[in-house]
């Protein structure tokens, strides 16, 4: 993933005042990825690299950590982010059918970003709307039933909101309203 | 001689060290036990293969022998229906993700996978468990060995010789579970990670998933 402008000095300023100037043992690692992915949003190979030297442990044990953890993303979350449920329920139904269908539209793979960093796809385990299975939580919205047809619907409706240049909150609303409908529907 | 033990193994009685572990005792003294993670000089094996399981008299299960370090008086058989059972089914695991293209493996007739099959009289072929099928990338970027995951059966020798041997730190684990896999920073190649292909891990590996590529 491509660093924005500015971004590696925040990643290092980040990580500089997360180490702090005390020695850290090993058994930190977790709360410091931690504390840096609450930070940054998620764990770049550059803070990763700066932690594993500030630690002294080798930099594969970081990524191993990280990749270990579901609770550690390596990408940054995209503007829109869409987390396919994958628990029991939504599982039965299709739920990996509809992971694959926002992965063919996306263009990337379940944990990952787009290069533009507008989407990001992640699997979780279970919103706890199970009756509605499969269930998508598109940023905050639940929609439910999500078929591969309405992952095409979904998706459009993230694309309009891209090309209306709108990062306001009134486009958002009437996005979320919109999808609210349909999901209902 | 405190600092011996008098132990019986398959009915043989053997003296040992104190403090040396089950495992390396028996194959020390020409007692087979299949082993693929087994490092003699860690103090705690990870036990992760599931391979050197032996019954000991006086404990309810099979344990790995690996981890478990002689004592005074330990009567243990190296095979049983239990132990054989969870070997076959170990075994089988291993195998399920396992590119068992032996033919064309740089490892076939010095694989440690072989030598567990023909002594344990094991199959060398997908049985009970779906195969999985993964495309993992071949890393041949260092000079002298490539790494085929394909092969990999997570040991962890390689990784041990890497920190213990070679005191690189380029390789490690990523992932969990059926997703464990050896890797290096970032998946990126190895020679652009300061590995100075000094071929310790390739020494180490059991199985073909690090080679020489002359022999491939």
């Amino acid at each position: 993933m491509q660093l924005l402008e500015g971004e590696r000095e925040e990643i290092l300023a980040c990580v500089k005042e997360v180490l702090g100037n005390n020695s850290i043992e090993r058994e930190n690692l977790i709360p410091i990825l931690q504390k840096v992915q609450h930070r940054l949003g998620y764990l770049p190979a550059l803070a990763m690299e700066k932690i594993a030297e500030g630690v002294g442990v080798p930099e594969v044990d970081v990524y191993g950590l990280a990749t270990f953890y579901n609770q550690f993303r390596l990408n940054p979350p995209g503007k829109h982010q869409v987390k396919v449920c994958l628990g029991t329920a939504c599982y039965m139904v299709g739920g990996d059918i509809t992971l694959e269908s926002f992965e063919r539209r996306m263009e990337i793979k379940e944990g990952e970003t787009t290069s533009d960093r507008r989407y990001s796809l992640e699997r979780v385990a279970c919103v706890g709307c199970c009756s509605l299975a499969p269930v998508v939580v598109v940023d905050e919205q639940v929609e439910g039933k999500v078929t591969p047809t309405r992952v095409d619907g979904i998706m459009l409706a993230l694309e309009e909101d891209g090309d209306q240049s709108g990062s306001s909150s009134g486009e958002a609303d009437s996005e979320t309203g919109e999808a609210g409908t349909n999901g209902n529907s | 001689m405190s600092n011996q033990v008098t132990l019986t193994i398959n009915d043989r009685e053997i003296k040992a060290g104190k403090g040396n572990k089950l495992l390396w005792v028996a194959l020390e003294n020409d007692i087979y036990i299949p082993h693929l993670c087994a490092i003699k000089e860690e103090p705690r094996p990870n036990a992760s293969c599931r391979l050197c399981f032996v019954e000991i008299e006086g404990r309810d299960k099979p344990v790995t022998s690996c981890s478990t370090e002689v004592e005074e008086g330990m009567v243990v058989k190296t095979r049983s229906e239990r132990v054989d059972r969870l070997v076959k089914t170990g075994f089988e695991l291993l195998l399920s993700d396992h590119n068992l293209d032996c033919r064309n493996c740089p490892a076939n007739r010095s694989c440690s996978l072989q030598v567990i099959a023909k002594k344990c009289g094991l199959k060398l072929r997908h049985q009970r468990f779906t195969p999985i099928e993964r495309d993992y990338e071949l890393d041949d970027s260092p000079a002298e060995f490539a790494l085929d995951r394909s092969r990999c059966v997570r040991c962890g020798q390689c990784v041990w010789a890497d920190r213990n041997e070679a005191k690189a730190g380029v390789l490690g684990f990523k992932n969990r579970g059926i997703d464990r896999i050896v890797t290096s920073f970032n998946d990126q190649p190895l020679a652009d990670l300061g590995c100075n292909s000094c071929a310790h891990c390739v020494d180490a590996c059991p199985v073909g998933a690090l080679y020489y590529k002359q022999k491939a």
